[in-house]
């Protein structure tokens, strides 16, 4: 397969966390321990949904070191293309499921002298894993962390208390808390290297804020849940493979592709590691880039698309594969 | 079965030889006749026994004599080993990694016990019994890099990953082809490999680059690299040119079978666990001219590569005083006949 080596795993403990947020444990069936993980790694998790096969990105949040087992945090989406739904009503312990090896595309820059993170929401699950590898390791660290309501917010009690109110700090939208950015940001210490996680707003004006203040571009890091987005449904042409492939409202063209029992490289499914990059053989329309790795010039040129997160309008659109 | 360690020296008397046995293990990198520049990346898996890919970290017969010419590279210029401080944790996942291979491999001759992280290694052939804190690096006698790679053959480079780049961060290089760690060590994958010709304008570096970034954990690869050394010295180094380079000058139609030495790595690159870093090991293999053609099919086409190098290349590798010399003395050992596909004897 394409995206790596899949481990088979049993869900050996589903706790509900906060308003629409589960945890899922996974353990191997075999028995053996996982992989040692770095903190800011994700696992895609694949799911059979009545033959239908699902695969969603989910960080890992367990820490890196314990590799009894892998724990992510699922938030039940409003607009689910079906991952997190399933996730969240089918999803029942002692089911067998598969996950990918881990693979980090948020890691920590080590040369930190300190490391500011900013969470929103369910944005908080990579910095969980983060802090307990910058706590095991000695290093500095401070979280700030905004959430919508006290409900909403997962994990909240338990990392203050875990690590003292000197280092996490929680916004409450609901109590008109919000993170100070620009104050944050102006009084860091030189070396600090900064993570944001959590809606793409909070992102944007993360970064914004960090370039507006002068700090390094090397020193700001981001991940963002990118997802494929809905659309109008459209058809492909894969040149190699022979083969039409119908992308349905809800699908992306890599799940579509997959489907049709072509195997296509994919590696984060969210727009961002470049792995499903494919060439374009033809185009008579208009391709809707959704992900963050082409270039702007690369966009605009029309060569090249992104399978996971991007989509199409128009008559006709050929690629290579 | 238990490896005969020879006792042989890669300096003044050059003694290293190889035995019939390991010959044919030699990791022959040519897989048609002719030369082809390519990235030939490919899955690190374990390949057929009694080859060099049985085990994905290889011990020879040349282990010990290789570990001692070790010992005595980093005596006489210590900056051989060096690792930034941000490397820490790649260290110990490199520990961990070609403690676990090397015991997986070779359970004869190394033994790990991991008990949580109190861990005990035993490295027989070196007559190593150490029990040690995992992740404490007080409980050892020097930094987890070097002190395991004074115990693994072949040359380990640690790379940071970091702003779409790869970073020369930590490293043991005391058998290299010519290229310093000293120099090299901070510079980012286009930097190390600018000196490399061709390659850049056939975009083979950003191709690499890319893959490398997406390389995963459980997924190491491989590749090949060859170059070829007068006399079987392990250290030819920049640092050292000085004793090696003019012996580039020696080779006669009667030395090449002792002097000229085919000289192969084979490279694995592998995701790090916990720094999410990638480990480089470069594996050197020697064989000279004399054992390189009591294998017929090398016999047959290794002439018929080196004569379609390009120029560039010849440079590049440093063969252009001795190459003509070597195919002519090789050609005697070509009967024209057709080779079989792969890089393996017959």
């Amino acid at each position: 397969m394409s995206g790596g080596t899949e481990i088979p795993v049993r869900v050996t403990k589903v706790t509900p966390v906060a308003h629409r947020i589960k945890r899922f444990r996974f353990e191997r069936l075999d028995g053996r321990p996982m992989p040692y993980f770095s903190g800011g790694a994700h696992v895609i998790v694949s799911m059979n949904d009545n033959g239908h096969l699902r695969r969603n990105a989910y960080s890992l949040m367990s820490p890196p070191y314990d590799c009894s087992a892998y724990e992510i945090s699922v938030l039940h989406v409003d607009d689910s293309r079906g991952g997190s739904s399933f996730m969240h009503e089918k999803v029942r312990e002692g089911d067998e499921m598969r996950v990918s090896h881990p693979v980090n595309l948020f890691q920590p820059d080590w040369r930190g002298r300190k490391h500011l993170l900013i969470a929103g929401g369910i944005g908080i699950t990579p910095f969980i894993a983060m802090m307990e590898q910058f706590s095991r390791e000695g290093a500095q660290f401070e979280l700030h962390y905004a959430i919508r309501s006290r409900d909403r917010g997962a994990y909240c009690e338990d990392l203050v208390a875990h690590y003292g109110r000197h280092r996490v700090k929680i916004y409450c939208d609901a109590e008109d808390n919000r993170i100070p950015v620009a104050r944050l940001l102006d009084s860091q210490p030189l070396g600090t290297h900064l993570y944001v996680c959590g809606p793409a707003g909070l992102i944007d004006g993360v970064l914004k804020s960090g370039l507006e203040s002068g700090w390094p571009e090397q020193n700001l890091h981001s991940e963002r849940f990118l997802s494929s987005q809905p659309g109008k449904p459209f058809s492909i042409e894969l040149t190699r493979s022979g083969k039409t492939v119908h992308v349905g409202h809800h699908e992306s063209m890599l799940e579509a592709i997959e489907s049709a029992g072509v195997d296509a490289p994919f590696l984060c499914r969210g727009g961002a590691c470049g792995q499903c990059e494919t060439r374009v053989a033809l185009c008579d329309g208009k391709l809707l880039h959704n992900d963050v790795y082409l270039t702007d010039e690369e966009k605009a040129s029309g060569r090249k698309v992104m399978l996971c997160v991007s989509r199409f309008e128009g008559k006709a659109l050929h690629l290579d594969l | 079965m238990a490896i005969a360690f020879k006792q042989e020296t890669f300096r003044d008397d050059f003694s290293y030889r190889n035995s019939a046995e390991n010959i044919r293990r030699f990791p022959f990198p040519f897989d048609r006749d002719e030369y082809m520049y390519a990235v030939n990346m490919e899955p690190h898996v374990k390949g057929q026994k009694g080859t060099a890919f049985e085990n994905l970290i290889d011990i020879d017969e040349h282990y010990v004599a290789e570990m001692r010419d070790r010992a005595l590279v980093l005596k006489e210029d210590p900056l051989r080993y060096q690792a930034l401080p941000h490397m820490m944790a790649a260290q110990w996942d490199t520990l961990e990694l070609l403690m676990e291979e090397q015991a997986v491999g070779f359970p004869e001759h190394f033994t790990l016990a991991r008990n949580g992280d109190q861990w005990r290694w035993i490295n027989r052939p070196l007559g190593i019994d150490d029990t040690f804190t995992f992740g404490d690096r007080s409980t050892l006698p020097c930094e987890p890099l070097e002190y395991i790679t004074r115990q693994a053959q072949g040359d380990f480079c640690i790379v940071d990953q970091r702003d779409g780049n790869l970073w020369m961060d930590a490293g043991m290089v005391t058998t290299q082809a010519d290229w310093s760690l000293d120099f090299d060590i901070g510079m980012n994958f286009m930097e190390w490999h600018g000196p490399v010709p061709l390659a850049h304008q056939m975009g083979v570096f950003d191709r690499a680059l890319k893959f490398l970034l997406n390389l995963q954990q459980g997924k190491p690869t491989r590749r090949f690299n060859w170059t070829m050394t007068i006399n079987p010295r392990l250290d030819t180094s920049p640092e050292n040119y000085h004793k090696w380079g003019p012996d580039r000058a020696t080779v006669t139609t009667g030395n090449v079978g002792d002097k000229v030495h085919l000289r192969v790595e084979v490279q694995s690159l592998w995701r790090l666990p916990r720094s999410n870093a990638i480990l480089f090991v470069i594996r050197c293999y020697l064989m000279n001219m004399n054992e390189l053609v009591t294998v017929p099919k090398w016999a047959r086409r290794f002439p018929r590569v080196l004569r379609t190098l390009p120029p560039e290349l010849i440079d590049y590798k440093g063969l252009t005083r001795y190459r003509q010399t070597t195919i002519d003395w090789l050609s005697k050992f070509d009967d024209g006949e057709p080779t079989s596909p792969g890089t393996f004897p017959d």
